[in-house]
């Protein structure tokens, strides 16, 4: 599901019957009118929350509540004190949209830059995504999906200033033009700044329809600028989750089951409760909820609840036993999910032809802030902070364990320290625990998560099993080419399946990345097993392409070895018909100096891959020591992903990215033993460090297409492009993630 | 290695389990020391003890802070410290990144915390003292080698091992990490068998 | 009752003194610029300064810190004029920012004692803090410009 053209389509299809157990059918809609109509009513001196009644609402700033205060939408208003704030319906996590929607909706507003503050939308239909349909963070949509919403109102509150402008002056608001928040007519010289026209501004029509910059005028979008939040998160001022503080409000830990669908049995709190600071031990549905004045008092108190638990079903869970498992799977042929030609026939008359298994973990997010949910529950209301990707979910399912109307409950979405997917978990994990908590706690709490609790968690990134076979034609190319993927479908049984999992049981966010190859080979299959298994999983940065991208490029540069062929230049060959990606793969070609002299020891591989509407190529110089550890020296990286709004923030998410890519090539995995998990804290799930981070060179395609995915689709290609490197250097073939020296030691190939 | 040594260090570790560690190997040690030598150094009882003491100082807990490079190790398995942490010009690390940004003067409840001590530290740059990869042969020349020892006598080295803080820890290094192979008496015993005998290094 | 410095501030709390301080600052004390992230000293998102030197927050017990100074990221300066906070804006160094105050702790250490860092002396000074959104070459690139600035400002 990375197209979004493809979702746009399906927008129609978007089962709303289906989900309504969690998103509401009875979100409050706030029209554009009523929001003009409330303004103009009040006479201009209002603040926002009468517009959007849930703004009002601590820690959240207000205006004063006798500011003048032009809000022409729900996504931006100017004060008499020429402050412009941008409310951004989607969540920043560290992919800059704090800083990119202000910049979209800016290049149509003209206020001065200087003046632009953000702020977290209430919960509120008027802030759903354009393509899902409900309020939410993910699938790197947000410059995609708001690109026309954001300009257009920026554009309607300049109309509107302009016209307020042109009439208190009694001219043409034709003849008078907006600059750095001032509306100026230029034949007589007046000017009035956007602050003090936000009074007669909210006393306007808007208008029906606006007209749009032509790309070619703008002056703001696809220049490099500097971000908006960074002074906030260099001096210790920003506020993520773990950050909110109530009066009042206590601290709690839950103690979690040890095996994933286990249950408590009983327990005694006795030695807990003399913790000083413990107030009270009890049961909730996920676990045995620890709440105390304070975390540390939560923390000691929960070391010593002992919990008798029924481990249930999953009790003798173990990920190499799946191994196994999902091998002896992949041999047997699954749900098509993709065939063109013959590629039966072809493979049986091809003159070569070669098979691999290609492996991945689980992985964990680990997110650098450990998940956590304030509540603030009382008897006809609720309010919840915490960092999420999915509000509308999150309302819905707090509402319904509250057992509150879901326009009773807020919740104020702070910055989150990370997301990479874990924040919108479609049961809303960590918030409806939270809420349960709560209704215990009996004051405002604050549930926190230890990185152990994190890691243990779930809602992983599946593990993934793939088996493929090529058949080379007598020239060495690839005529052929199978791909049976064994892995659990993240979004089956849940309100995503109805448009993720198509008639024949395939999951899209399974298949991605395999089932859409760019190249062009004449016979392809690419089919899916979907084992049900007591583990939750769900997306984690970049999705089906997280797998897919590291065993359909590591197996293509296989196929290009065994036909004798440099793997660019059947890249090249293949993607003949794809402009895009070609323009791509050789932009990174010739900055990466594809061909030429490496230091000895050290090797060049390449892989591309297509994801969320983005094309990127990755070429990455590595070597490998005496002891089987792996040096990564650089990485260059080309991406076609549109129109870029800021140029510097596409950087970073490619550098990110494939920082990110790394860390899950040469460190991380969970796995399970009797049905535990069996990494605690980042001494068993490390994290890639500085001395380890290579050097990193990003070239972005220029280009007048519309803005496409950014925050994930430089993930995929790290793996691969790592381990054709390795085999350029050493020989050895790496078929399995995380890398392990001991599979580049020794005289055999890497097992596959 | 000597069986009726073998017997008084069990004995003496069983009837002085209770008292404090230091102080009782401290008048163990001092006891020897007095003690009358023997007429003739036993040379092969020598290399044997050397063999002994030689496991013990190979094992994790203390060759991972007697590494070959600058970096120290971590672990029973004794890779490299994974924080990039590096030995500095006393032996306590650079920058930010100094023994005590981590280690406290004490271990940490809970397994994989950073184990404690109020001189957690590596060796001086000048005199690293290091033991792995070092051959029984060599790392013994090593610790009769003044110019690596900075000058550090035997009888300091078995003093060292008897009743420095730092060298203790490795017998009390918290949960979740294995224990030198002997007991630190045994490994004061051996030493002083080692000492006693001529400090004969193996061939 | 423990007594230190916080930010040049004297500060009593009746935490325990086996607490860990960043529980003591963030909790008792209200300042939450410095970050949870493992509680183990694995990931340096707790790392403040311990009479100038950096330490990780998370577990170190507060009577450690007893009558010492104590200087947080909120205390690094009033008015992000620190030449590691210019640098990091100049940069735009922070994703999501999580790690930030720990990374930026650490810097102040390695710059502090030597005023014209190699590659190599970031690689040993910043290894002990980790960031998942994968920050590094901004980090690099910005304690280099950092040193410039402090540069800069001593020569003016």
């Amino acid at each position: 599901m990375s197209r979004l053209h493809e979702r746009l389509e399906a927008k129609r299809k978007l089962p709303t019957a289906d989900t309504s157990h969690v998103v509401s059918p009875k979100t409050t809609r706030i029209a554009r009118r009523d929001f003009l109509k409330t303004s103009a009513a009040a006479g201009g001196g209002l603040c926002i929350a009468a517009f959007v009644p849930e703004l009002a609402a601590r820690p959240v700033s207000n205006p004063a509540a006798n500011a003048t205060v032009f809000a022409p939408n729900a996504f931006v208003r100017i004060a008499a004190d020429e402050s412009v704030t941008v409310i951004a319906n989607h969540s920043e996590m560290g992919q800059g949209i704090y800083t990119s929607l202000p910049m979209l909706l800016n290049e149509e507003l003209q206020a001065d830059w200087s003046r632009i503050k953000v702020e977290a939308a209430p919960v509120d239909a008027a802030y759903n995504h354009t393509v899902f349909g409900m309020q939410m963070t993910g699938g790197s949509t947000t410059t995609p999906s708001e690109w026309e919403r954001f300009r257009k109102m920026g554009a309607m509150a300049r109309v509107m200033l302009i016209d307020a402008a042109a009439h208190k002056w009694g001219v043409s608001a034709s003849e008078c033009h907006a600059e750095k928040g001032v509306v100026i007519h230029a034949a007589s010289s007046k000017k009035a700044s956007y602050g003090s026209l936000a009074d007669a501004a909210s006393q306007l029509k808007p208008p029906a329809n606006v007209v749009l910059k032509d790309p070619k005028q703008f002056t703001l979008i696809g220049k490099p600028t500097r971000r908006l939040d960074t002074p906030s998160k260099v001096n210790g001022t920003a506020q993520f989750g773990l950050d909110v503080r109530l009066p009042g409000m206590l601290f709690a830990l839950v103690a979690r089951p040890p095996v994933f669908g286990g249950k408590v049995l009983s327990f005694d709190a006795s030695e807990a409760l003399k913790i000083p600071g413990v107030r009270a031990v009890q049961q909730i549905p996920s676990g045995v909820a620890i709440v105390a004045e304070r975390f540390w008092a939560a923390k000691l108190g929960r070391e010593k609840v002992k919990i008798s638990w029924d481990h249930g079903p999953n009790a003798k869970l173990s990920t190499s036993q799946m191994l196994d498992d999902f091998s002896r799977l992949s041999a047997s042929p699954g749900t098509v999910a993709k065939r063109t030609g013959d590629p039966a026939a072809a493979l049986a008359n091809a003159a070569k032809t070669i098979t691999a298994e290609y492996h991945v973990p689980y992985l964990a997010h680990a997110m650098m802030e450990p998940l956590n949910c304030v509540v603030d529950l009382r008897a006809d209301s609720c309010e919840i902070w915490t960092g999420t990707q999915f509000e509308t979910v999150d309302r819905a399912n707090a509402a319904q364990v509250a057992g509150l109307p879901p326009e009773k409950v807020q919740i104020h979405t702070t910055l989150l320290g990370g997301g990479f997917g874990r924040r919108a978990n479609p049961a809303s994990d960590f918030v409806v625990e939270a809420m349960h908590v709560a209704k215990v706690a009996g004051a405002p709490v604050k549930v926190a998560w230890t990185r152990e609790d994190d890691l243990a968690g779930g809602w992983y990134r599946p593990m993934w099993h793939d088996r493929f076979a090529a058949g080379l034609d007598a020239q060495g190319y690839p005529i052929a080419w199978t791909h049976t993927i064994v892995g659990q479908s993240i979004t089956e049984g849940t309100p995503f399946a109805a448009y993720t999992i198509n008639r024949d049981g395939v999951d899209s966010t399974s298949v991605e990345g395999a089932a859409d190859l760019l190249y062009g080979i004449p016979n392809l299959q690419v089919d899916l097993h979907s084992p049900k298994i007591g583990v939750p999983v769900q997306w984690w940065r970049s999705v089906g392409h997280s797998h897919t991208g590291f065993s359909v490029e590591g197996f293509f540069d296989e196929v290009a070895h065994a036909g004798g062929k440099d793997p660019y230049e059947l890249r090249r060959k293949l993607l003949a018909n794809q402009p895009r990606m070609s323009a791509v793969l050789q932009l990174v070609g010739q900055k990466a100096g594809w061909g030429k002299p490496l230091p000895p020891g050290r090797g060049r591989g390449i892989a591309t891959h297509f994801s969320f509407d983005s094309y990127v190529a990755q070429v990455i110089e590595a070597a490998v020591d005496k002891d089987g550890t792996v040096r990564v020296h650089r990485v260059v990286c080309a991406v076609d992903c549109g129109r870029t709004v800021n140029p510097d923030i596409v950087k970073a998410q490619m550098e990110g990215g494939i920082i990110f890519g790394l860390t899950a090539a040469l460190k991380t995995e969970i796995t399970l033993e009797d049905g535990r998990v069996q990494q605690r804290n980042f001494h068993e799930y490390p994290m890639l460090r500085m001395f380890e981070s290579p050097e990193i060179e990003v070239h972005i395609v220029s280009s007048e297409q519309n803005p496409t995915g950014v925050g994930e689709p430089s993930v995929p290609p790290v793996a691969p492009g790592l381990a054709n490197a390795i085999f350029a250097a050493t020989g050895k073939r790496v078929r399995r993630l995380p890398i392990r020296a001991s599979d580049l030691l020794g005289g055999n190939e890497a097992k596959s | 290695m000597s069986t009726a040594i073998r017997k008084m260090g069990s004995r003496s570790l069983t009837a002085l389990a209770a008292a404090p560690c230091a102080l009782v190997l401290g008048v163990f040690v001092a006891s020897l020391r007095g003690a009358p030598r023997s007429p003739k150094p036993d040379a092969n009882a020598s290399r044997e003890a050397f063999f002994e003491i030689y496991k013990v100082f190979t094992s994790p807990r203390c060759q991972n802070c007697h590494p070959a490079g600058d970096a120290p190790l971590q672990g029973d398995d004794s890779h490299v410290h994974t924080q990039n942490v590096k030995r500095g010009r006393d032996g306590h690390g650079v920058y930010g990144m100094r023994c005590d940004t981590c280690h406290q003067t004490t271990n940490l409840p809970g397994e994989h915390m950073p184990p404690g001590n109020t001189k957690w530290s590596l060796p001086s740059p000048e005199h690293k003292m290091v033991f792995v990869g070092r051959s029984p042969a060599e790392l013994c020349r090593q610790l009769k080698d003044s110019k690596q020892t900075g000058g550090r006598s035997l009888q300091q080295l078995l003093k060292h091992l008897s009743s420095d803080d730092l060298v203790g820890w490795a017998w009390d290094p918290g949960p979740g990490r294995t224990l030198p192979p002997l007991s630190r008496l045994d490994t004061v015993m051996q030493t002083k068998i080692w000492i006693e005998g001529g400090a004969a290094c193996p061939q | 009752m423990t007594s230190f410095f916080l930010n040049g501030k004297s500060v009593t709390v009746d935490d325990d003194p086996s607490t860990p301080l960043l529980w003591v600052i963030r909790d008792s004390l209200g300042l939450t610029g410095t970050k949870f992230g493992c509680g183990m000293a694995l990931c340096g998102a707790c790392t403040v300064h311990l009479d100038g030197n950096a330490m990780r927050s998370c577990v170190a017990p507060l009577s450690r810190v007893a009558g010492k100074q104590v200087t947080t990221i909120e205390g690094l300066s009033s008015d992000l004029s620190h030449p590691l906070q210019r640098a990091w804006i100049e940069i735009d160094v922070p994703q999501c920012g999580y790690c930030q105050s720990g990374q930026i702790m650490s810097a102040a250490v390695l710059l502090k004692e030597n005023s014209k860092p190699t590659n190599k002396d970031i690689d040993e000074a910043m290894s002990g803090n980790i960031c998942r959104c994968g920050t590094y070459s901004r980090i690099r690139r910005a304690i280099h410009r950092a040193a410039e600035i402090a540069a800069e400002k001593r020569s003016s």
